[in-house]
């Protein structure tokens, strides 16, 4: 009995596999796909070198004053000179150590919170959210203990802006929490107040509310009681990002099954213990992505703080282009201050994104 | 406090009793919200009595006294603060209308770009949405308006695109249409040819129906379209006189004008949006299962028509409810035209107005209820359309 023996099979047709299967595939599988790619060849072409031109090769890197730049790219000696006043605003400069100690802090402390074995993380989570306000107020502002008062109207820069951003999210939270519970609360007249706040701050643009805190808020306040403008701001802005807090954190509470709610009942908790033991750890875990995107959203809200003659690093910067001794530099400016946005907001979506992967405790496949 | 339950807990003290505890609780928190409000009400009419303004609208009649650079109706200084009300509004209206229209279309491109088969579009949408979602809005309208715009060269050396269009630092300059000989015989012969499409339509559906043949609608409906406007103003002559913008010694005379707050805050905010747009769309088109593309392709349809007559009416119902969301921060966002001095509802009410008057408690509030009036009934249109299109299960 004789056996067929079958051929070795042969290898895929070359121009099937490796980088030229990978073209064919992915660049050329038709004539609209070949067009496509040519159109996109040409975008970057008219984009990419002349940009990197600017940018990097014909630009002028080192000097100390305008007439340095003599290239004809961009002149990134504006940023060099200034970027102490982009950083810090008018903070003094002998004092802008506490700057410094204040971020290295924020920076330490929260280090080890990203590390999965640290031992009673969620208590020194407190305990920091709790310390750490107060010790960078003293930083920056002073006032006791020995350090003298840097008044807000001297703050500026980036460190303005993540301040700002700091102070907004660390009040909108709690403050979005309870809201997000009141408008699931079963008591009509605290459901009603909440779903106004909400939807009053949700339907009206920040501009108007930072407008608001500038001309409006220092008639309610009593005549004695006098608020600076930063305060004000901040104020404003922790009740607007607390509408959208409470919205996002209202999407994890309608998502915790009822059970859970019922669950805890029958344990005999009451209901903050019901909520604080069982429901929000669920909930709150459930969104923190969300929360995410509303701080970056928040990151980005912070340089509307212009319209109120705040000098964050946006308003730094635009002060900046107009001093007769730089004028002409608003493009280096202006993509100075896009890259120092992008790469917060970039990075902090990033992070959600993995945030999103690592508490994905479905069994999806 | 709060039970699931409804059934009624045996009332052991009225300490414990949770209905009783919801009722005191509820009657503190309004206690407190009132007294709250009367403390601001006390405080304002305080202070405003210190400053001596008097509250009221009263004020809206009075002349306002400087002027708008851009207004779609009439307007002139000696015209009201009611008056400048209205260009404020239908300023931020135009604003926000085009850069929605501009936003979706940009938006969808992309987001159809972001699931290209082809690898190299892929990447450019992804670029495109990743640099410009994560810079400030604010930021983006500077850049257009002071990097871009600002340098561009005076009237005098203006860009321009085959004589008609000028662009110079003062804007776009373009022609103006204004009504020819031909004007209403026009727009009615357009309306006519609606209502034959319409009827086509109609007509083709329903042989479609009954005999299964199917009949050229979309090119028969383009001919009837341009057709028979086209033939009327033949007859009757042009419908419009064009106003042509002339280069003159130092100035572009005639023809509209574009001012470049209104190109920098248009552009900058639909480019912005677009990026979250584009997100949504490619949201909305995953969510549409693979195996709806395969069937659809078994059953002999193109790929244009997959896209159209399968993919798209079961994404749009995902793609709405966000894109509602991005339509209303769009409206909001265009109050940013106030940081460049366009001349919207923020600007000229909460901004000049403001401070020709010291009614701040009037102008905020005027201002504020224009933004949550358009948010309502940009959010009411927007569910009343969802609901249309939602999916009717059994």
């Amino acid at each position: 009995m004789t056996t067929h023996i079958f051929k070795p099979d042969l290898p895929a047709p070359s121009r099937d596999i490796g980088v030229i299967g990978w073209i064919r595939a992915n660049l050329f599988s038709s004539w609209v796909n070949t067009l496509l790619t040519l159109l996109g060849l040409y975008l970057i072409w008219l984009i990419v070198p002349p940009l990197i031109d600017w940018a990097i090769i014909s630009a002028d890197w080192t000097g100390e004053s305008r007439a340095d730049c003599t290239r004809e790219g961009a002149c990134w000696v504006f940023i060099q000179t200034r970027l102490s006043q982009f950083m810090y605003g008018f903070y003094p400069t002998e004092l802008r150590w506490r700057v410094d100690a204040a971020a290295w802090l924020a920076i330490l402390g929260a280090a080890p919170l990203f590390f999965r074995q640290m031992p009673h993380k969620v208590r020194y989570g407190v305990a920091y959210l709790l310390l750490y306000p107060i010790l960078a107020y003293w930083l920056l502002h002073g006032g006791f203990f020995g350090l003298e008062v840097v008044s807000t109207s001297r703050w500026g820069g980036l460190m303005l802006t993540i301040v700002i951003a700091a102070v907004g999210i660390a009040g909108a939270l709690p403050l979005g929490i309870l809201l997000a519970l009141g408008r699931r609360s079963q008591m009509p007249a605290i459901r009603v107040l909440c779903v106004t706040f909400i939807e009053f701050w949700r339907g009206v643009p920040l501009i108007t509310v930072l407008f608001m805190s500038s001309v409006m808020l220092p008639l309610f306040l009593p005549e004695n009681m006098n608020l600076d403008k930063l305060m004000r701001a901040m104020v404003m802005v922790i009740f607007f990002e607390a509408a959208y807090i409470a919205e996002v954190v209202r999407g994890g509470l309608q998502a915790i099954p009822k059970g859970q709610y019922e669950a805890a009942a029958a344990m005999g908790l009451g209901y903050w213990r019901s909520m604080i033991l069982v429901i929000l750890p669920q909930a709150l875990k459930m969104v923190i992505p969300g929360i995410v995107n509303t701080f970056i959203a928040l990151f980005k809200d912070t340089s509307l703080v212009i319209i109120i003659g705040l000098f964050d690093l946006l308003n730094s910067i635009k002060r900046a282009t107009s001093d007769p001794a730089w004028l002409g530099m608003s493009t280096e400016g202006y993509v100075f201050a896009a890259l120092v946005y992008w790469i917060f907001c970039f990075g902090m979506s990033r992070y959600s994104m993995h945030l999103e992967r690592k508490l994905d405790t479905s069994h999806r496949i | 406090m709060q039970t699931n339950t409804k059934a009624r807990v045996p009332r052991g003290s009225l300490l414990t009793d949770p209905q009783a505890r919801a009722w005191v609780f509820q009657i503190v928190a309004v206690i407190a919200v009132v007294a709250f409000g009367w403390f601001l009400f006390h405080n304002t009419q305080t202070n405003l009595a210190h400053r001596g303004i008097t509250s009221g609208f009263g004020f809206l009649d009075n002349a306002a006294g400087f002027g708008i650079p851009q207004h779609l109706i009439d307007y002139s200084e000696s015209d009201s603060y009611g008056r400048v009300f209205w260009v404020g509004l239908l300023n931020t209206l135009l604003v926000s209308v085009i850069g929605i229209i501009l936003a979706t279309i940009l938006g969808f491109i992309v987001g159809v770009g972001r699931l290209s088969p082809n690898w190299l579009i892929r990447q450019i949408a992804t670029v495109y949405i990743e640099v410009f979602r994560n810079i400030p809005p604010l930021l983006q309208i500077f850049f257009v308006y002071f990097a871009v715009l600002s340098p561009l060269p005076g009237p005098r050396n203006s860009l321009s695109l085959w004589d008609i269009i000028f662009i110079n630092n003062r804007g776009v300059q373009m022609p103006a249409p204004s009504a020819g000989e031909g004007f209403w015989p026009f727009w009615i012969a357009l309306a006519l040819a609606l209502v034959a499409i319409v009827l086509l339509n109609r007509w083709a559906r329903a042989r479609r129906h009954a005999t299964g043949r199917s009949f050229p609608v979309f090119w028969c409906s383009l001919a009837l379209f341009i057709g028979i406007p086209w033939l009327v103003a033949l007859v009757f002559g042009g419908p419009f006189l064009w106003e042509v913008p002339e280069l003159q010694r130092f100035n572009i005379r005639g023809g509209w004008v574009v001012i470049p707050e209104l190109v920098s805050i248009v552009l900058a905010l639909s480019m912005y949006t677009a990026a979250f747009i584009g997100e949504t769309v490619r949201a909305g088109i995953q969510s549409v299962s693979h195996g709806q593309t395969e069937a659809a392709t078994s059953l002999g349809l193109r790929p244009g028509r997959v896209l159209r007559l399968v993919i798209l009416p079961q994404a749009l119902r995902v793609i709405i409810p966000p894109l509602t969301s991005q339509y209303l921060n769009l409206a909001k966002n265009s109050s940013l035209a106030a940081a460049i001095g366009y001349p919207d509802m923020v600007s000229l009410f909460a901004g000049t107005v403001l401070n020709q008057t010291g009614q701040a408690i009037e102008t905020m509030a005027i201002t504020m209820s224009v933004y949550l009036a358009i948010s309502i009934s940009i959010s009411l249109l927007m569910n009343w359309y969802n609901k249309r299109i939602a999916l009717i299960e059994r």
